[in-house]
């Protein structure tokens, strides 16, 4: 199949947050008692029960004030996922058609996935004790509605046409060419296309991707130095110390008993 | 040997009943936690998944542990025959180390019931799975090379012998484990090189976090040496401690050199005069409790000086929590959600409760083990 995706285009984003709440509602998540922070966005970050947070942020528009700008802050479904990539059970893996979903019976709740995510998506449920057994939630990508052919709640349910489900190269070109038919409208950049090694989210917006709480990353993957470690530099220094160490034993108990037994005496 | 427990009791018991006290309330802690999840006894959210007992009882626990491998390497590795006398401590140390280490873990982990998961379920791409399989190997290790003791004090001589036999192979294996162990709990923080403030990122952490495990490995021989020695009222073997101390100038000085070196190659050389805490933290380690630590150290009237050694001591253990808190929790920006943590009262218990409950343990087997061999400088020693 596929690699598919989906498209936020910023500028047609008004805000609505209906697609928050479709989310919630095709995932049955109970509703998060929250308090007022002074701002739109409610709740402050994804959570356990919340995996798709509209972020309201109000952006200096020069003469005419303050202007609002709306991002959307889930899973971003990396092509080279470092949640994946850090998991030592390979409880969270990657599909081929681009979800990035979990093994809730692997899992030992480590939460190296929630340190190692550039984008701080998965959560954890903090108040499930031993016999409920906490687990890391986030954004499926609807992985239930795409396996029967339906595309995810938030794009199924957004009016304004802000979200776009469709494979990855498509919606790339979708992009580019919304970009050269409005160059006053959009940032000449597509988030997500390069990016920390590409993402399965992808984003358009008139103002910087920063002003819609989107990390500044190369386009290398996040994991790139910590997989080089692990499959390149230990098996070396495993080797080297065993042989290293074993070596140094031998010689020093060569020369000591070359010196005669009186320096090498063995106590006990 | 029985009259002599019997004076010292009324010192003890005050000090027993505190001591006691810390225990069951971390064990009490801990059945909370089971009972209604890690929210309930801890401040660690959604941003901050990791706080005081990964920074602490996790990267911390093992770095002081290491005293073990370095002494087991120097005396059945590199011919020091001369430390043998430290080396039971040592070994008993590391081992409660890192018992209280999985106890940590145990606490910290989502899924405790899961944690042998790690033997079934692989990802040779996760530093974890490193970090996982070094905990379970190198504790087996530290048993094994801890058995004797406890064959020895039950008069068992087959099972001591066979022990006996594989010493150099226990010992070649548990300072490889080591190495891997102490590196990798550095690797695991590679994979934030855009949250990990740029003076503390680096892809030569595991290599950091290795050295500043060795140099503080002879730190904490020196620490544990002087406090036994007060508790138990035994000689101090302060020619050894002198001995070993003078091996950790070397280490130290190739630190302070990776430490620049790195910068210097990446070109950041310049992040270190904009004073910012990240800067500010810099400095302190590398001059405070590096460079000072390896100057004292290299000064003989130092390394003939219980208090001079102690002092210097302290400042390389000092010098490898902070390092260890810079790297896992202070320098790391969470800037998006204006996050904060700040640890809950609750967690110090469990970790104060973990290490009283080592203390307890340590006391325990110092009292019926053979744990201090005769040395020539202690006045008759009670075990003999
Ligand atoms: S956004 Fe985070 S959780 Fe989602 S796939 Fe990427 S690394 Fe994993
Ligand atoms: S918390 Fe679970 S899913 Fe996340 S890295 Fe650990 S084992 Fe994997
Ligand atoms: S449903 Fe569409 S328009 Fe409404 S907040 Fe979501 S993306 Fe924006």
């Amino acid at each position: 199949m596929a690699k598919m995706a989906i498209l936020f285009d910023a500028f047609r984003c008004t805000g609505c947050r209906g697609c928050q709440v479709a989310c919630k509602q095709w995932n049955d998540l109970p509703a998060e008692e929250t308090r007022n922070t002074g701002s739109y966005q409610n709740p402050p970050r994804v959570s356990a029960d919340t995996w798709l947070v509209m972020q309201f942020r109000e952006v200096d528009n020069g003469d005419d004030g303050l202007a609002w700008a709306f991002g959307r802050h889930a899973c971003m479904h990396c092509v080279h996922p470092a949640c994946v990539s850090a998991c030592p059970v390979g409880a969270l893996y990657k599909t081929d058609e681009g979800p990035v979903l979990y093994h809730n019976d692997r899992c030992i709740g480590c939460r190296y996935c929630m340190l190692a995510c550039p984008f701080e998506i998965p959560t954890f449920q903090w108040n499930e004790g031993l016999f409920e057994g906490a687990e890391i939630k986030k954004c499926t990508f609807c992985i239930d509605r795409l396996s029967a052919g339906m595309e995810p709640a938030c794009v199924h349910t957004c009016p304004s046409g802000a979200l776009m489900f469709g494979e990855r190269d498509e919606l790339i070109s979708v992009a580019e060419a919304r970009i050269q038919e409005h160059p006053e409208r959009y940032i000449d950049h597509v988030y997500g296309k390069d990016e920390a090694g590409g993402t399965s989210l992808l984003y358009i917006s008139p103002v910087p991707f920063q002003e819609l709480g989107l990390p500044e990353l190369g386009t290398e993957p996040i994991q790139e130095k910590s997989e080089d470690i692990m499959t390149k530099a230990t098996p070396a220094v495993l080797v080297t110390m065993l042989v290293g160490l074993s070596g140094i034993y031998w010689v020093v108990k060569r020369r000591q008993e070359m010196m005669g037994k009186k320096t090498g005496a063995r106590g006990r | 040997m029985n009259m002599g427990i019997a004076l010292r009791r009324p010192p003890i018991a005050p000090a027993a009943v505190v001591l006691g006290a810390l225990m069951l309330l971390g064990f009490v802690v801990a059945l909370i936690r089971y009972a209604s999840g890690l929210g309930a006894i801890s401040n660690l959210n959604d941003n901050y998944g990791w706080g005081l007992w990964i920074s602490f009882d996790l990267l911390c626990g093992v770095a002081l542990a290491s005293g073990a491998f370095v002494t087991t390497s120097i005396v059945v590795l590199f011919g020091g025959e001369r430390y043998r006398p430290l080396i039971r401590p040592a070994i008993l140390t590391g081992f409660l180390g890192y018992l209280m280490v999985i106890l940590a873990l145990l606490v910290d982990l989502g899924r405790p019931e899961r944690i042998w998961y790690l033997i079934i379920f692989w990802n040779h791409h996760s530093v974890m799975f490193e970090v996982g399989w070094c905990v379970m190997l190198y504790t087996f290790v530290l048993a094994l090379e801890f058995s004797p003791l406890v064959f020895t004090r039950l008069g068992l001589q087959p099972p001591h012998r066979l022990i006996h036999a594989f010493i150099v192979p226990l010992a070649v294996a548990g300072a490889t484990l080591s190495t891997l162990h102490q590196s990798s709990l550095g690797s695991l923080y590679t994979i934030l090189p855009d949250q990990l403030d740029k003076i503390w990122y680096t892809p030569l952490l595991p290599l950091m976090f290795w050295l500043t495990a060795v140099a503080v490995g002879p730190a904490m021989v020196i620490l544990e040496s002087t406090i036994s020695s007060r508790v138990f009222r035994r000689g101090l073997e302060l020619d050894l401690l002198g001995g070993l101390a003078r091996w950790i100038p070397f280490i130290l000085a190739a630190y302070i050199l990776v430490k620049f070196g790195d910068l210097a190659g990446s070109g950041e050389l310049d992040l270190l005069v904009d004073w910012n805490l990240e800067s500010g933290l810099f400095w302190l380690e590398v001059m405070g409790f590096a460079f000072l630590p390896m100057v004292l150290f290299s000064l003989p009237a130092v390394r003939q000086s219980n208090a001079w050694l102690l002092f210097s001591a302290l400042l390389v253990i000092s010098g490898v929590i902070l390092s260890r808190f810079a790297v896992s929790l202070i320098a790391i920006g969470r800037p998006e959600f204006a996050a904060s943590y700040v640890p809950h009262p609750l967690e110090f218990a469990v970790t104060i409760g973990i290490i009283a409950w080592g203390v307890a343990v340590f006391w325990f087997a110092a009292r019926y083990l053979p744990l201090f061999v005769k040395h020539t400088h202690s006045p008759a020693g009670e075990q003999a």
